[in-house]
């Protein structure tokens, strides 16, 4: 099936328009049935993929506007492949673990459509049809938000809204300029991304167009000081729009830096490094300590979220394989952990509707598979060896080490400072004697949440043990990106921190 | 004794003036038909109407490009009929809109509909010819004809708003007809590509560029108030919300295609004559006009009001495109247009379809922003289509203006303007807000509790019209490509 991509991106939009048909009361069966078929739909697409192949797979391209160089082209290769699959899994299990009654047709329908927007970005091979499904995006999520969020949901959400709409149009001039420079050059309009990869840029050029994209994608991932409407619309979310957020919706950013900003501007990104590296610092320190100061167990997670986020983005500027493979390793397990985590507050927040921790105190005693659960995945969180948290983080650490040890050491101290806000959540929620009376007769986890969290668990123990399968295709791409960027690259500087890299790996 | 002057019907070429014609007879058949017979029922003079604006279409798509006719004033170029496509195509799109199933007042006149064809004559007038007299009789025609049919919505407001529109209307008249005398002193023509060729003869005579600016602040001022650029505006969202939705919609669109062919007839030949501070104040109008309006957007309560300030925004984002003078720039006023025409006069259709006889939200709002409080409630498919237009409005892709927005974001870009394609992206972030706004109160708020408040004014027409231009603005993508390259065409072959 040559057209799968196709397929997988608008099979749930087509299903969430069929949804609007289907009754209330059945709703939940017919959107749980549908991101079982679609997540069948992107196995079969792993399944057929073929792992030693570099380039771009299941390539599609229909001109859409061509006077405009705009095309329906869509592709994927080793690094979105596994996101594709994370994204409908995510989906897939946040629905089924989700307590959400009222007008549960909706959510289901808008799930559908996020879903819709989220396989799109990652398959986009054209910009412009990135950008669409990119601003989509936000769309449903702001009624996930705005509609079942908490009491301060609509601010959140409309704050999420237009902080990453007014940064994607920043984006937007920077890619409608990259398409004026491959008209200048070569006389035809296009928009496709892999036209462009063969473009060589001027440096200057490439240091303002470094930084138009930089302004969409940091303020999704969120990068340091772009964070401050995640923790808002975290916040406020409801536990199905935590989860998505933060597992796939943040990805978002991150990979836009690996598929756009490092093929399309090497030497930019090279000279960017010092800036990327203090700003990424600084978002995983510094949001590590915030996160020890919360109350709020949501909150907590949303902050060592974004403390994690700032490895995956020190790991995509370490220009070597390692950094690479390793920053999109912990893409998928951040967003399999972070997901759970949020699932597991949710949990607790159904039962207590507090999220409070102060509230809490030994749970462990009361819902033991539960504790056992959020025991696993808070060490998967602090990257704990044997759980796939620490495959990824080792893998950007060792990659970012050949460029800064320095940074890489402050970088380091999220496993300390991770650990120190995880056990002290941990400690303070499921340990020590039962305080409140409340919490004595809380039931442990049901069917419906187990079916949800216990998949997770095993993928993280499986990819934790075992992460060949998953890492080798997108060592494969990642390799075949770092030396396309090196042959590209122009400045001295850029040719010897990418080559560099490559000897110290033919070295080993 | 005088010679007979002797004229060869051939010469005339009268085919370029038949488009015009069948306007005005047709404005004339309803008259007459009125004169012999009373009362009958306007659905009667609707489908007349639909019928003339149809034979129009066709003879206007019938016209060849490039011909001149009628001792040279009229001149039928690729811009002259893609514009009056454009205007014959949002008046049939809105004329249904009289259908409604209550009855309002002005749609039981015969005369609204004559006038309706009367002034549509007058902006083809407009849009085809590039002499400064006929242009101004089809500009006067149109306003006449327009100031009329806001007065008949006989509310106090629409009176109010009709006296305030004829007023600067006779303003921008004035200023019209003096930077066209201070050309006529110039260059002794009001032909425009005679007046080119003198200017571009006398260009570098000392005082000339100080008549021309004088004569073109003058035109600019007009052109101002005819397409409600910033400081000129004012008179907008009093007069949109005195007319009633739909024509406010209309109003928001068709006299701006018009006024915008002849801007860029005249000011596109200053820039190509090397007038550069001409482009320069067409770009500090522009930018002040998209910015301020959005700033005073959102402070708005009342929706129509809200929506009247956005299109004042809207359309100083195609005047910017307007100062680039580019193909690609010029291409992108219509091809703007043309996707604005849907969604805009979807909105305004949307107000209309739960309009009330008194006011019952608010005492001085006909449709403050309670009103629309959990509308997915009350019409769940009325909301998510009002929720459609706004994104698009919004410019969320892949929605119609998205396209618009970034075909002319990339004409800037193309002729090196890059803080103008980030001031246009910047404002079209703050608009997200006031978009946004009503699609929270449509989707997130509860319904103001309080019933034999909905007044339902969905009829069979209204629904095909929304669904029309929900068509138009969901599917845009599928006719991008035959659009831009019919507009694109079209603009190049006439030289712009």
């Amino acid at each position: 099936m040559d057209n799968i991509l196709s397929v997988l991106i608008f099979f749930p939009a087509v299903a969430g328009l069929l949804g609007f048909v289907v009754d209330k009361s059945s709703a939940r069966v017919y959107g749980i049935s549908v991101a079982t078929v679609e997540l069948l739909l992107a196995i079969w697409l792993w399944m057929s993929f073929d792992g030693t192949n570099a380039g771009m797979q299941f390539v599609e391209l229909i001109p859409l506007v061509p006077d405009f160089g705009i095309n329906y082209y869509v592709g994927v290769d080793g690094i979105s492949l596994f996101i594709v699959i994370m994204a409908a899994l995510m989906t897939l299990l946040g629905m089924i673990g989700m307590s959400i009654e009222k007008d549960i047709k909706n959510m289901i329908i808008s799930l559908l459509f996020l879903e819709m927007t989220m396989i799109g970005v990652f398959v986009a091979l054209d910009a412009i049809v990135f950008y669409v499904f990119w601003e989509l995006s936000l769309v449903p999520m702001l009624y996930i938000i705005g509609a079942w969020g908490g009491p301060r949901r609509i601010y959140a959400s409309i704050k999420f809204f237009l902080y990453t709409f007014t940064g994607s149009l920043i984006m937007l001039v920077g890619m409608l300029f990259m398409a004026y420079l491959y008209y200048s050059v070569s006389g035809v309009w296009s928009f496709s991304i892999t036209d462009w990869y063969a473009l060589v840029l001027p440096v200057n050029y490439q240091v303002w167009l470094f930084m138009a994209f930089f302004a969409g994608f940091a303020i999704k991932v969120p990068m340091f000081p772009f964070h401050t409407w995640l923790p808002y619309a975290h916040g406020q979310a409801p536990t199905i729009g935590s989860v998505i957020l933060a597992a796939v919706l943040l990805k978002m950013g991150t990979y836009g830096f690996v598929r756009f900003s490092l093929p399309l501007f090497p030497d930019a990104s090279v000279m960017m490094i010092p800036l990327i590296t203090v700003l990424a610092v600084i978002m995983i320190i510094y949001t590590a300590m915030v996160a020890y100061a919360q109350e709020d167990m949501k909150q907590v997670i949303a902050y060592s979220s974004v403390s994690h986020m700032g490895v995956i983005v020190l790991g995509t500027f370490a220009m070597n394989a390692e950094g690479i493979s390793g920053s999109i390793f912990l893409m998928l397990s951040h967003g399999i952990v972070s997901g759970a985590l949020f699932m597991l507050v949710g949990v607790i927040y159904d039962r207590r509707h507090t999220k409070m921790m102060s509230e809490f105190g030994g749970l462990a005693a009361v819902m033991p598979k539960y504790a056992v659960i959020f025991g696993i995945m808070l060490m998967a969180s602090v990257g704990l060896p044997l759980t796939i948290g620490f495959v990824g983080e080792f893998l950007v650490l060792l990659g970012f080490y050949k460029v800064s040890p320095i940074a890489t050491i402050l970088a380091g101290t999220t496993i300390i400072i991770g650990a120190i806000y995880m056990l002290t959540l941990f400690k303070r929620t499921f340990f020590g004697p039962i305080t409140n009376e409340a919490n004595r007769n809380l039931p442990d986890l049901d069917t419906k949440e187990m079916s949800a969290l216990v998949p997770l668990v095993l993928i993280v123990v499986w990819l934790g043990v075992y992460p060949k399968p998953v890492l080798e295709p997108i060592d494969t791409s990642v390799k075949a990106l770092l030396s396309f960027m090196e042959e590209k690259a122009q400045t001295p500087e850029a040719k010897e921190t990418i080559i560099l890299t490559k000897q110290t790996k033919e070295a080993e | 004794m005088l010679e007979p002057i002797s004229v060869s019907l051939a010469s005339l070429n009268l085919v370029t003036l038949a488009p015009m014609l069948i306007a005005i007879s047709g404005g004339l058949i309803i008259l007459i038909i009125d004169l012999f017979k009373d009362g009958l029922h306007k659905s009667l003079y609707v489908m007349m109407t639909i019928l003339v604006l149809f034979v129009d279409f066709g003879s206007v798509m019938g016209l060849n490009v490039n011909e001149r006719g009628f001792f040279d004033v009229m001149l039928i170029d690729g811009v002259a009929i893609i514009s009056q496509l454009l205007i014959l195509a949002a008046s049939i799109l809105f004329i249904p809109l009289a259908l409604t199933s209550k009855r309002f007042h002005e749609y039981s006149y015969p005369e609204f509909f004559a006038l309706f064809l009367f002034m549509i004559a007058g902006f083809q007038f407009m849009v085809a010819s590039d002499n400064l007299i006929l242009i101004f009789v089809g500009i006067e025609t149109a306003s006449l004809a327009l100031y009329t049919l806001i007065a008949l919505h006989n509310r106090n407001n629409s009176y109010e708003a009709a006296v305030k529109y004829f007023t600067m209307g006779a303003l921008a008249a004035g200023f019209f007809v003096m930077g066209s005398a201070i050309i006529y002193a110039l260059t002794g023509s009001i032909e425009l590509y005679q007046v080119a060729d003198v200017l571009q003869d006398r260009i570098n005579e000392p005082a000339v560029m100080g008549t021309i600016l004088g004569g073109s602040i003058f035109l600019l001022a007009a052109f101002a108030f005819k397409l409600s650029l910033f400081p000129f505006h004012t008179w907008t969202p009093d007069v949109y919300e005195g007319a009633s939705a739909p024509l406010a919609g209309y109003m928001s669109i068709v006299p701006k295609i018009a006024v915008f062919v002849v801007a860029m007839r005249i000011f596109g030949m200053y820039i190509d004559l090397g007038v550069e501070w001409v482009r320069i104040l067409i770009l500090i109008l522009a930018v002040l006009t998209m910015t301020l309006s959005n700033m005073m957007a959102l402070v708005q309560q009342d929706v129509k009001r809200m929506l009247a300030y956005s299109s004042i925004s809207h359309a100083g984002f195609v005047m910017a495109a307007l100062a680039l003078d580019t193909t690609k720039g010029n291409t992108g006023i219509f091809l703007y247009y043309g996707l604005f025409m849907f969604t805009n006069l979807g909105a305004f259709a949307m107000l209309w379809i739960s309009r009330h006889k008194n006011r019952i939200f608010h005492e001085r709002y006909d449709h403050p922003y309670e009103k629309f409080a959990g509308l997915v409630k009350i019409m769940p498919m009325g909301a998510v289509v009002m929720g459609l237009f706004m994104l698009s409005l919004a410019g969320v892709p892949p929605f119609s203006i998205f396209w618009g927005k970034i075909y002319i974001m990339s004409a800037a870009v193309d002729a090196g303007y890059i803080w103008l394609a980030i001031v246009m992206g910047l404002n079209s972030a703050i608009a997200a807000f006031y978009y946004l706004k009503l699609i929270v109160y449509m989707f997130l708020y509860d319904p103001v509790q309080n019933d034999n408040t909905v007044y339902y004014n969905a009829s069979r027409p209204l629904m095909t019209i929304i669904g029309i231009a929900v068509a138009a603005t969901v599917g845009s993508v599928f006719f991008m490509q035959p659009l831009i390259s019919y507009i694109f065409y079209m603009v190049s072959a006439s030289g712009y």
